[in-house]
């Protein structure tokens, strides 16, 4: 057999490597500071600018980590495990590169621009749509870069890592495209195509599987390469990879509208959510039992080498989110964590065990392997193994306890039948969990800055090895397969083939989904009181959406006595169908918005968010003083009247003329009454006044509802 | 151009979560039976796949 040589490449691992960990560093220390925010408001620095309040950066915070610590994570193990799996180098040097840049060039974009305030509101798809764009072509740089690579192949057989990160590739592809469909308003500015309910179910089902196929599915396909590779022994049972995968993907895509139990949310669409949330607990521990397993009979190992032992930590905490995760999607207790800090604790558990303790074992184990060296202290990384395993209970704790503190706070009634504490009486009572909470993630941070430090030294004793050479046969053109394998060629031997079965697979899921909720009239009754926002309004709307509220308040209040009695009437979907996009939010730091409207006067409005301790002592919400300065910005109005009408919102023909008169009475009107009913001063051109006008209109729609038992 | 209007009427939406139960039942039978096909010295080889980098020393 005529043998080739050929190099791999060690130059992109090592770049992506850098990255992978630099922003890790800051996208942590953003989740530090942003939790330190919510105790000491003080530090929103909102008196001397509006670029760092919490509403604006923990989506950077949320960003950083997802994409750019986890994304830089999953390109290193891809650009390193694929060439050693096939037997080939990556396709092409300049795919390669153009990658890497590209993707370093969107995580910068994405930083300034969040901070600057450009957003679509939708969680973890926050960024406008020339960066969505961009996203697209550099995502689709990299499939062409690993497809190019899997088909020069020299090995027929695609090892399961490879699945794992051809599923993540089309599923994420799917995922970011259908959820970021958006209507350009200008550069920078958009509207979600959908609107409402509807929006709710594709952010949600996109929300999800980003956690499954971004934090997920790759990591396990790391997991797969890696786990075995630092054990020195293949994994424990590769029949039970194989389940793994596909029923993983299969069951993952369906569990979204668990997000939205006791929503505004059709019914049946949420059983579904929820039973399919539960059977992915078999796949789950499956695949982690697999990999805990793989490590049998070797465990004095792992009691020596910091790289198994992060790798342990790893996956069991993979089994713990994992097992979380469906529990939480029981109705009875969804109706505890959601909205609360358990959601928090459970993402932590997830990103701060699993994608940073693997990516944690993966770098002390790769960085020597690529600097021809030994790990410079293996003492220091293993104090980093404590430390980080303490930040982690640190942070995770108190949030549990903070959960269950406030709702049981929340719920509680006097004898009387009245709420026995205001909202502001819970935040008081979680603040301490939330110092303790920031020191946790101060510690795990701590960990990281050790990290770098080892990791530093350790290449400088060493020396960069840019290519290694290698020599395998090439691939037998005349190859027959085995009888008895028939459905095994079919697919696990010919990658587009796998490609297309997993995107049919995630596809199926997605569309039984949603098609009825687009389809079916009745899923979403109509209110006939319910109408467009006027332009103040909407303008008003878009600055609660620049400023990023939706991080701390929710509009969906659920039908449970204790919500009903403090917020108002629960929510109805035909309220929010001119909702583009949905602002039902996920966290309440501050209380439902959903019936704000007519609750308080202007002037508790104006001098709330000019600064909310004067209306609520001990309010630990940011002052927005900017908004008294700055003027609304009326040459946009006529471009987003037009792009609501284009998506159905029944603004009459022509109004796009008019907006802005209609916009001018209605902030004259706030003014003058602000002036003559409270001797508050201030000019009708400014924001606060767009926005007093969307919170005193959000929620009142239905109670101008004719009465139908009359 | 409102998403709705295009799709306005399907009858039976109950139907789809029964459909899927089902899709997923058969689909998760035959990858068992897929699984249990495979030859025993074939996945030894593949499993072994991470070690065989092919170096030169
Ligand atoms: C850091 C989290 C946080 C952010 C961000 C935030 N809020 Fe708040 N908000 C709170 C908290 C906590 C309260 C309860 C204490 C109080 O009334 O100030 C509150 C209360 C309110 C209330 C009074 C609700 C009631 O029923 O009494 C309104 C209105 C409000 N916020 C509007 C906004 C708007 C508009 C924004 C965005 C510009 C915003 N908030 C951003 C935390 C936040």
């Amino acid at each position: 057999m005529n043998q080739q040589t050929f190099h791999y490449d060690n130059k992109l691992p090592k770049y992506f490597a850098i990255a992978c960990i630099f922003w890790g560093t800051v996208g942590m220390l953003l989740g530090v500071i942003a939790a330190f925010q919510l105790a000491f408001p003080v530090l929103n620095f909102s008196e001397f600018m509006p670029y760092l309040t919490f509403g604006r950066l923990r989506p950077v915070h949320t960003n950083a980590v997802i994409f750019a610590f986890v994304g830089n994570g999953i390109f290193t193990g891809v650009y390193y495990a694929i060439p050693r799996l096939l037997k080939t180098p990556m396709w092409n040097k300049t795919l390669g590169n153009i990658h890497f840049w590209g993707w370093q060039f969107i995580i910068v974009c994405a930083a300034v621009s969040l901070l600057m305030g450009f957003t679509t509101g939708k969680e973890y798809a926050e960024l406008e749509w020339p960066i969505d764009i961009l996203i697209t072509l550099i995502w689709v740089v990299f499939g062409l870069n690993m497809f190019g690579t899997i088909l020069t192949r020299r090995e027929r057989h695609l090892y399961v890592a490879i699945w794992f990160f051809i599923a993540s590739w089309v599923t994420v592809a799917m995922l970011h495209i259908v959820n970021s469909m958006e209507f350009p308003v200008s550069f920078m500015k958009s509207y979600s195509w959908y609107a409402g309910v509807q929006d709710a179910l594709v952010q949600w089902w996109y929300g999800h599987n980003a956690v499954a196929f971004f934090l997920t599915t790759p990591y396990l396909g790391l997991m797969y390469y890696f786990l075995p590779k630092a054990a020195d022994r293949p994994v424990y049972s590769y029949r039970l990879s194989i389940v793994h995968f596909w029923s993983l993907i299969f069951l993952y895509i369906w569990a979204g509208p668990h997000h939205l139990l006791y929503t505004a949310l059709p019914d049946w669409a949420q059983s579904v959510g929820t039973a399919f949330s539960i059977m992915l607990i078999l796949p789950s521990w499956g695949g982690m039992l697999n990999g805990l397993f793989t490590l049998r009979g070797a465990w004095d190992k792992v009691r020596e080498d910091p790289v198994l032992k992060f790798f342990v930590v790893a996956v069991t905490c993979y089994g713990m989110a994992t097992f979380e995760g469906p529990m939480l999607s029981l109705k009875n207790v969804n109706a505890i964590s959601h909205y609360s800090d358990w959601t928090i604790a459970h993402v932590h558990i997830g990103a701060l065990g699993w994608n940073g303790f693997l990516t944690f074992g993966m770098m002390y184990w790769l960085i020597p392997k690529l600097f021809n060296t030994k790990l410079y202290s293996r003492k220091l990384a293993s104090t980093h193994f404590w430390i980080g395993t303490l930040g982690i209970l640190l942070y995770a704790i108190p949030m549990y306890w903070s959960a269950f503190r406030s709702y049981f706070m929340m719920s509680a009634f006097t004898p009387e039948g009245q709420l026995q504490y205001e909202f502001i009486d819970v935040v008081q009572t979680v603040i301490p969990f939330y110092i303790m909470r920031a020191i946790g993630g101060t510690i795990y941070l701590t960990g990281v800055l050790l990290m770098c430090y080892n990791l530093i030294k350790t290449a400088k004793t060493g020396e960069f090895v840019a290519t290694e050479e290698a020599t395998a046969p090439a691939l037998a053109k005349d190859y027959k397969a085995p009888a008895n394998s028939i459905w095994h060629s079919l697919i696990e031997r010919k990658p587009i083939m796998l490609l297309i079965l997993s995107l049919v697979v995630v596809g199926i899921g997605g569309l039984v989904e949603m098609i009825p909720t687009f389809l079916v009239k009745e899923n979403i009754p109509s209110i006939a009181s319910v109408k467009p926002y006027t332009p103040l309004e909407l303008q008003g709307r878009d600055l609660y959406i620049k400023e990023g509220c939706y991080n701390c308040h929710s509009q969906m209040i659920r039908p449970f006595r204790y919500e009903v009695a403090r917020y108002g009437e629960y929510s109805k979907a035909g309220e929010f169908v001119y909702d583009h996009p949905f602002q039902w939010g996920s966290k309440r730091t501050g209380p439902d918005l959903a019936r704000i409207g007519g609750k308080y006067g202007d002037s508790w409005h104006f001098n709330h968010m000019l600064d909310p301790t004067s209306m609520s002592p001990g309010s630990i919400m940011p002052s927005y003083p900017a908004m008294y300065e700055d003027v609304i910005d009326k040459a946009s109005t006529n471009s987003k009247i037009h792009a609501m009408r284009q998506m159905g919102v029944p603004y009459p023909a022509n109004y796009e003329a008019i907006a802005n008169q209609d916009l001018e009475k209605q902030a004259n009107g706030i003014a003058s009454k602000l002036l003559i009913e409270n001797k508050i001063k201030i000019s009708s051109d400014k924001e606060i006044i767009a926005l007093i006008a969307y919170l005193q209109r959000i929620g009142t729609d239905i109670k101008l509802q004719p009465n139908p038992s009359k | 151009m409102k998403f709705s209007t295009y799709l306005v009427h399907i009858t039976g939406v109950s139907i789809y979560p029964l459909i899927s139960l089902c899709l997923f039942v058969v689909f998760f039978f035959l990858m068992i039976y897929w699984m249990y096909s495979i030859d025993k010295k074939e996945i030894e080889r593949i499993q072994n796949l991470p070690f065989d980098d092919h170096k030169k020393i």
